[in-house]
């Protein structure tokens, strides 16, 4: 709670709500107090006097009555009315939500039925029926707005109260034996009194402009008595004459309702968790780059290249090393396996590349990614869109949600298509089709007009593929692709996308937690871990011998290459949290063969040309693999 | 989809009877003998006999609902007393005015709240995000009735762009210019509250849907940020604006009341508050169930567009 009032405090804007509404009700009640003049006495000798003039700091109406005087009088009215009607509306509000959220049933479904029809009326005709019939009034003014409130009250306290009424503790008070009106009191109650004065918090605003509209329109407050909706009533027939005796109430109630919406706005923005961990950022059309060093010379090696690229998410005041200085290359036609736990950094890498790492909170803070030799960090967005899908495709895990819910997927991939080039439609529906052949869809021509909801699974993602292979890239960046599909149509996939590179040409990265999808397809590995690569080489040599203690866990792990139930997660330990590396070795905590040395700064990552280990014990030694280190495993173990 | 607007109008029915059902109650809230209520300074006993002879006045409350429901629905709703004109013809014509005025500016404010919300959003942050947020703060804060009345003032008296009042002039013509002339302020005046929810709304759903996993689809093929944002992404928020459009129907109508008020337009509106302070019971009666009734019927419409525009609703 009192994490609640800071969080409502540091928002500048419903302070000062607070504050103009807090000033505004002491004035409202001190108005008795004050040495006003009377506000009804007329004074038709002295009437429309301007503000400022003397004897009326805002001048008088058209009866000559003093218009500061009736201000805070309306104002006090107003006010009370407003209260009063938001708290009418509230109580019997929630007394109707809790019975029907209590009792449930048939209660439950005939009072909601009730609250629904009179939710199906636009709220003013129910507040005009009302008033037809009882006269009108400010009293029955205020009984109208109230009992058309009362249905939103009913609905939001029900919905509380059904989550409630399953809970234990209320079961328990059943068993107990206590009446199911000591346990509405006892139990229900308490908790559902917060949520009814938030409710009303936000809803108090609203009233007090509903009691004055009717007050406008001459049904609510009867002269003499005047409150701010009847003052504007009354004088709106010297509105071109004496615009200042509209203006004055006009004025009043527009400060009542914004200070107390600024607060109500601050009060949701303090109880709406996701706002307080700013994750209500929208992601920038490319990831934001802020390089403090220049990035490194191109080496002319690969297709494309990955250098020393540093990938950060900074949220609030923490930094998040997620990829941490990775080195990669693929070369035309060269399938590259990526392979680590979740939170290891594999995914940012690859969305890196063509900057499509979620910014706020990601930033690119070091390294480059090089297309041909062309540095893409940094580069304008125009480049990099059209660069996106036409040489650098991206496949994404879960193809239900990575395809648009609402469009067709033949129409998703046309707009692939047509980003990159121009393309009629007829054209564009024959290439469509074509794709979805080329991915092995059946019936292709009539699952062009399907929505991805419609198709299974695995057709979903030879949909996403299609889409990849929309513009002939030259690179794929495969992300998990087959997670999320079952094992047999995982394999068909990957079957899929094998053939396809052979068929095309194409260069596959594919990020995986599997090492039987990397035996499976990929002629090299790297590995990673807490943002960096731990080891890499042919897919045959990491395989067989597997050299960072890491690898060689995980390879134990996975008895047999290519079941798809097996996960790196089988692994002892949590990898460390990125944002607190410790120094030296990110696995020194979960390694067997750790010495102190261990944890002592920076350790490279060492090795020939495409072997690569970064340890400084590695389980065998670079090739011929040596007895010995084997065991000193076993010794470790 | 045909089939499902034929069953979403069947559902409308318990709706519909509802209304009829809580409109009747209140008016039974009425004190005092029904016929002279209703009659006024009308009340002749010749009169008081007629009514309730049409009415079945003198019958038990079942009888009079049914007798009253039977007799909506053969179109008859009544005569005004004051007005001396069937209740449904008196309807008609001003829902007319009613509908020429909300319908404006539902389109107004559908329209501007949306691109509001879809620039704020896609500008979260900057210059036109903050812009935006305040300025639709200070619209939803500022009552209809007397922005309606500031921009009289204003662009009526002191630009001397609008004409003051009306619907049409007194004298003169009656094409479609005078009609816009006389419809731009009270129009505008109404849709700003409504502008400024939606916006609101609007920009929630597009941040919202703009961190979801099918943008970031869009953005790695290459689509065109325009393309992301005024496609993929207001496309997806739809789904979650549409029903806030319906709603925010309602609250157009209810504020129509005040600027038919303020504007004196010859409205259903201002039909039912002069009613009401005539004691035209029947008038009122009538007024509020058929516009009641357009509104739920309105709302089916709202619930078709909501299932032509998602296919995964069930049809
Ligand atoms: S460097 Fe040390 S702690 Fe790290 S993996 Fe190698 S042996 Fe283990």
């Amino acid at each position: 709670m009192t994490a609640f009032f800071r969080l409502l405090a540091r928002n500048r804007l419903a302070l000062a709500g607070l504050i103009v509404m807090t000033v505004v009700v002491i004035l409202a009640l001190l108005t008795p107090l004050l040495p006003l003049a009377d506000p009804d006495v007329t004074d038709t000798g002295n009437r429309f006097q301007p503000p400022f003039s003397e004897g009326a700091l805002l001048g008088t109406d058209h009866l000559g009555r003093d218009l500061l005087s009736r201000l805070m009088w309306g104002t006090r009215l107003s006010l009370a009315v407003g209260f009063a009607a938001a708290i009418a509306a509230a109580t019997i509000g929630a007394a109707i939500g809790i019975i029907a959220g209590f009792y449930g049933g048939r209660t439950d479904n005939i009072i909601m039925r009730g609250v629904d029809m009179l939710m199906a009326f636009p709220y003013i005709l129910l507040a005009l029926a009302i008033v037809a019939a009882l006269g009108p009034g400010l009293l029955n003014a205020l009984i109208a707005v109230a009992a058309v409130n009362v249905p939103f009250f009913a609905r939001n306290i029900r919905g509380i109260t059904v989550g409630i009424a399953h809970k234990e503790f209320v079961d328990a008070a059943r068993l107990a034996g206590l009446s199911n009106a000591r346990i509405i009191l006892t139990e229900i109650l308490p908790n559902v009194v917060p949520v009814i004065v938030i409710a009303m918090s936000t809803t108090i605003g609203w009233m007090i402009l509903e009691t004055a509209g009717l007050s406008f329109l001459g049904l609510g407050s009867q002269p003499p008595q005047a409150d701010l909706g009847s003052m504007l009533g009354e004088a709106r027939s010297a509105l071109i004459t004496n615009p200042h005796t509209s203006i004055v109430p006009g004025v009043m109630i527009l400060i009542i309702v914004m200070s107390i919406n600024l607060l109500g706005d601050g009060i949701r923005d303090a109880l709406d968790p996701r706002l307080k961990s700013g994750a209500l950022s929208r992601p920038m059309a490319a990831t934001n780059v802020d390089r403090k060093e220049t990035p490194p010379a191109a080496t002319g090696r690969g297709l494309l290249e990955v250098q020393a690229l540093e990938t950060q998410f900074h949220v609030k005041n923490r930094v998040y090393k997620a990829v941490g200085g990775v080195d990669l290359h693929v070369e035309p036609g060269e399938c590259l396996g990526i392979i680590g736990e979740s939170g290891s950094g594999k995914s940012v890498t690859a969305l890196s590349v063509m900057g499509l790492v979620a910014s706020p909170p990601g930033v690119i803070t070091g390294g480059a990614v090089r297309y041909e030799g062309e540095d893409l960090v940094g580069a304008p967005y125009r480049k990099l869109r059209s660069m996106r899908g036409k040489n650098v495709a991206y496949i994404f895990q879960d193809p239900l949600a990575t395809l648009h819910p609402l469009y067709k997927v033949g129409d998703q991939l046309i707009e692939a298509i047509r980003s990159h080039r121009p393309i009629g439609k007829d054209e564009g529906r024959k290439t469509a089709i074509e794709l979805l052949k080329s991915v092995r869809i059946p019936n292709p021509e009539k699952r062009i007009s399907d929505y991805p909801h419609e198709l299974s699974g695995g057709m979903r993602q030879r949909v996403g593929i299609a889409m990849a292979l929309a513009n002939e890239p030259d690179i794929i960046i495969a992300d998990e692709p087959t997670t999320a599909l079952d094992v047999t149509v995982q394999a068909q996939i990957l079957s899929l996308l094998d053939d396809l590179r052979r068929s095309r040409g194409l260069a596959i990265v594919f990020i995986t937690h599997d090492f039987g999808v990397v035996a499976q397809l990929c002629d090299r590995v790297a590995v990673m871990y807490a943002g960096r690569i731990i080891e890499e080489g042919t897919t045959a040599e990491v395989l067989e011998n597997p050299m960072h203690p890491y690898t060689a866990r995980l390879m134990a792990c996975v008895p047999e290459l290519g079941e798809g139930k097996r996960r790196l997660e089988a692994i002892r330990g949590l990898p460390p949290v990125v944002d607190k590396l410790p120094p030296g070795c990110a696995f020194a905590d979960r390694c067997e063969r750790v010495q102190d040395v261990c944890r002592q700064g920076e350790i490279p990552l060492e090795g020939e040309e495409g072997r690569a280990v970064r340890c400084l014990f590695p389980v065998t030694e670079p090739p011929p693999a040596d007895a010995k280190p084997a065991q000193s495993q076993e010794a470790a173990e | 989809m045909t089939g499902y607007i034929l069953k979403r109008l069947l559902s409308a029915i318990p709706v519909l009877l509802g209304i009829t059902v809580i409109v009747f109650l209140i008016m039974a809230m009425i004190p005092g003998d029904p016929a002279t209520a209703i009659l006024g300074s009308y009340a002749t006993p010749d009169n008081v006999e007629k009514l309730n002879r049409d009415l079945g006045l003198d019958k038990p409350l079942v009888a009079q609902y049914f007798i009253w429901l039977g007799n909506m629905l053969t179109g008859d709703f009544g005569t005004s007393f004051a007005l001396n004109r069937p209740v449904l013809d008196e309807v008609l014509e001003r829902f007319n005015a009613t509908l020429i005025l909300a319908g404006t500016a539902f389109l107004i404010c559908s329209v501007l709240g949306i691109i509001a919300g879809v620039v704020s959003a896609s500008r979260q942050y900057g210059f036109a995000d903050k812009s935006i947020t305040f300025a639709v703060l200070l619209g939803i804060s500022i009552p209809s009735f007397f922005l309606g009345m500031m921009m009289i003032l204003f662009f009526s008296v002191n630009l001397r762009w609008f004409p003051v009042s009306g619907m049409w002039p007194v004298y003169g013509d009656r094409n479609l210019w005078v009609l816009l002339n006389h419809l731009t302020l009270p129009a505008l005046a109404l849709a700003v509250v409504a502008t400024g929810v939606i916006a609101r709304l609007s920009r929630s759903a597009m941040l919202e849907v703009l961190r979801q996993d099918f943008i970031r689809t869009a953005r790695a093929k290459g689509v065109h940020e325009r393309g992301v944002i005024w496609r993929h992404a207001l496309k997806a928020a739809m789904v979650s604006i549409i029903p806030v459009l319906g709603i925010q129907a309602g609250f157009v109508l209810s504020g129509a009341v005040y600027i038919e008020m303020v504007f004196q337009w010859p409205g259903v509106g201002r039909m039912l508050v002069d009613a009401i302070l005539k004691r035209d019971i029947l008038l009122v009666q009538g007024g509020v169930v058929f516009v009641a009734a357009c509104y739920v019927l309105f709302n089916i419409a709202v619930d078709v567009a909501q299932s032509l525009l998602d296919p995964r609703i069930k049809t």
